[in-house]
């Protein structure tokens, strides 16, 4: 288990990661989402050993490593760019680790072949890193990670430089591939749909702290503050604030949206209102009532859904609708906000109410 | 596609062709001129075919000047590129530090050749110059005008100290474009001090190596000013260069059908030898 107890990361007088707290079990998939700047790759680096903390201490299976170097610890890390030593070919790159750890060359053999098979690697074996395509590089530093068979593996953003296939090909391979293993697993990502996709853990970081951490369908569904929330939605999170009287939320005295049963708890008054972009469509969802009358800005068309951007009152906000939309900016619609899924947020952003 | 064939595209480019024609066609076709015919002036020109190329090859003269460049510019090379990494690999990579190294590495190449040579020249008299003197009375026996050794001792240390920081300069551009990630990687792996150099500076230093290897080899291998100005061939004809050797032909003896063979040939030895060089060089980076 990794345990990290009150650290906090200071560069030049200015404040990377506040004090924080974590602790990661043994198999475990986690995932670290925010934005970029968000702390991510901070927090890497001190989990690593590749950075100091400024105050705090880690540590791993009950003993203190806080001031252990990294080639001390057994630990890897795949990047955002392309690691791999450039002038080794496939087979000597994904040999490098177990080679400077000294073990015999069957065993490397062996455990070279294992990985590349597992990456569909193998027909590339001699070639070097600059005659593969960026999936195939991504893969072999993938695969140099799997041989150094670490206790702690990083990765960092490591599919954010391939292309959206590739991506979707081995974010779907990767916990697979690394389950087997009993690493503690650690993924960034700015990208909500991302860490939805690998599940296991989240932390979710806003600019140095984790705000929340827990399993991720977890902080998804409940997001104990509204930073949370946005950094848990793309396109991002809509938000109006209402003042809530009796079963309905309003807006300068008139009736906006109805209270759902899990906020009926929300005592009355004025809160901040929050609903996800794929929360809001042209088509009554089941158990809400009244439409709203929306002016729209722009509208996006990408693949098979469309984001449109509309305005109500001085909110404004994204749909995000399935099919191609195409519609004139300035044109006024009905739009309905399914309230089954509304959450609302108190005075400092905390969550209140129950939860859907 | 269809293709579509524009005469008029040729227009654009005639500007270039005429400014390269004069430039370097039509002189070099004027010593092309020279070197297959004879003359004795007023105009007079006698065809000599291939005559004073076989003259230029089955001269000693040639050959000796030529064994001279080949051991310079490999003296010049063996020390300037080892040295010009052993620099970069030092320099610091941010901070203050930075820009005064820049402008300290940039500063000798911004002094004209001749001038690098006057200096040297003082620089190493026994009568006047400090290196002289402190050498003589250090009883150190230094003197460039008569020994042949300390004439290519100073030549050499002089290019050195001229043109090492070209490759210092080329190498550390190499050097900085490295992601951070590189090194990282490298620590995470437990890759010693020399893994790091063996496996990630120096295969992402080599194109700027072969460049500043190219450079450095043409450079070297037509070096003229700076003998010229400290020892003027000498002594006897122990630093005579082919570009000596050939403005003493051209210049000196007026022998313009000779000198204009040897130029091309000197031409044409440099050509060879880069395309070679920048071949292998190109086919290993390829290969691995």
């Amino acid at each position: 288990m990794l345990e990290m107890k009150n650290i906090t990361k200071v560069v030049g007088g200015e404040t990377h990661i506040h004090p924080t707290d974590l602790a990661l079990e043994r198999g475990s998939l986690n995932v670290l989402l925010g934005p970029t700047l968000s702390g991510k790759t901070s927090l890497m680096r001190l989990m690593a050993g590749l950075d100091k903390p400024a105050s705090g201490s880690i540590h791993f299976d009950g003993a203190d490593v806080t001031g252990v170097p990294v080639q001390r610890r057994s630990v890897a890390m795949v990047y955002q760019q392309f690691i791999n030593y450039p002038a080794m070919t496939v087979y000597d790159n994904i040999a490098s680790p177990m080679r400077i750890k000294g073990a015999d060359n069957a065993t490397i053999d062996r455990e070279v072949r294992k990985a590349a098979e597992l990456l569909k690697l193998t027909a590339y074996l001699d070639r070097t890193p600059l005659n593969l395509s960026g999936g195939q590089q991504q893969r072999t530093a993938l695969a140099r990670a799997i041989v150094k068979n670490a206790d702690l593996v990083l990765l960092d953003e490591p599919l954010a430089n391939l292309d959206y296939k590739l991506r979707e090909e081995l974010r779907e391979e990767l916990p697979k591939i690394f389950a087997a293993s009993g690493a503690i697993f650690v993924y960034a990502t700015t990208e909500p749909s991302e860490a939805l996709l690998l599940g296991g853990n989240t932390a979710s970081l806003s600019e140095g702290r984790i705000t929340q951490f827990g399993r991720t369908i977890d902080v998804y569904r409940r997001p104990v503050d509204i930073v949370t929330a946005r950094t848990f939605a793309d396109p991002p999170l809509n938000t109006i604030e209402l003042v809530k009287a009796g079963s309905q939320f309003t807006l300068e005295g008139k009736p906006v949206l109805s209270v759902p049963a899990h906020l009926a708890t929300v005592s009355d008054g004025p809160c901040t209102v929050a609903f996800q972009p794929h929360h809001i469509s042209f088509d009554r969802p089941d158990g809400s009532g009244n439409p709203l009358t929306v002016k729209t800005a722009i509208s996006e068309i990408a693949g098979s859904e469309s984001f449109i951007h509309v305005g109500f009152a001085d909110a404004r906000w994204v749909m995000l609708a399935p099919g191609v939309h195409d519609i004139e900016p300035d044109a006024t619609l009905e739009v309905f906000v399914d309230t089954r899924h509304l959450m609302a947020f108190g005075p400092g952003g905390r969550a209140i109410g129950g939860t859907a | 596609m269809e293709k579509t064939w524009n005469n008029k595209a040729w227009f654009m480019v005639l500007p270039v062709l005429v400014l390269v024609a004069f430039s370097a066609v039509i002189p070099l076709m004027t010593v092309v001129n020279y070197s297959v015919q004879d003359t004795f002036g007023n105009n007079e020109f006698f065809w000599a075919g291939t005559d004073w190329f076989l003259d230029v090859l089955e001269s000693d003269r040639f050959w000796d000047a030529l064994t001279r460049n080949l051991i310079f510019s490999a003296i010049i090379l063996a020390i300037e590129i080892p040295l010009g990494i052993v620099i970069a690999l030092n320099m610091p990579k941010k901070g203050i530090g930075v820009p005064i190294c820049l402008v300290l590495m940039a500063l000798p190449l911004l002094i004209p050749w001749n001038v690098v040579g006057t200096i040297w020249q003082v620089f190493g008299r026994v009568d006047i110059g400090l290196l002289g003197r402190t050498l003589a009375s250090l009883g150190i026996n230094y003197n460039y005008v008569q020994n042949p050794l300390d004439a290519w001792v100073t030549l050499i240390i002089m290019d050195v100290w001229h043109w090492t920081s070209l490759v210092v300069l080329l190498c550390y551009a190499g050097l900085v474009s490295i992601p951070d990630a590189y090194y990282q990687a490298a620590k995470i792996d437990g890759a010693s001090r020399w893994s790091v150099f063996r496996y990630i500076q120096l295969p992402k230093m080599k194109r700027v190596l072969l460049i500043a290897f190219l450079l450095r080899f043409m450079d070297s291998f037509m070096i003229y000013t700076e003998p010229f100005v400290v020892t003027g061939g000498g002594p006897g004809n122990s630093t005579t260069f082919l570009s000596i050797d050939l403005v003493k032909m051209a210049i000196g003896q007026f022998d313009l059908g000779p000198a204009a063979a040897l130029s091309i040939i000197y031409f044409l030895i440099i050509l060879l030898l880069s395309w070679i060089f920048y071949t292998v060089m190109t086919t290993s980076d390829a290969q691995g």
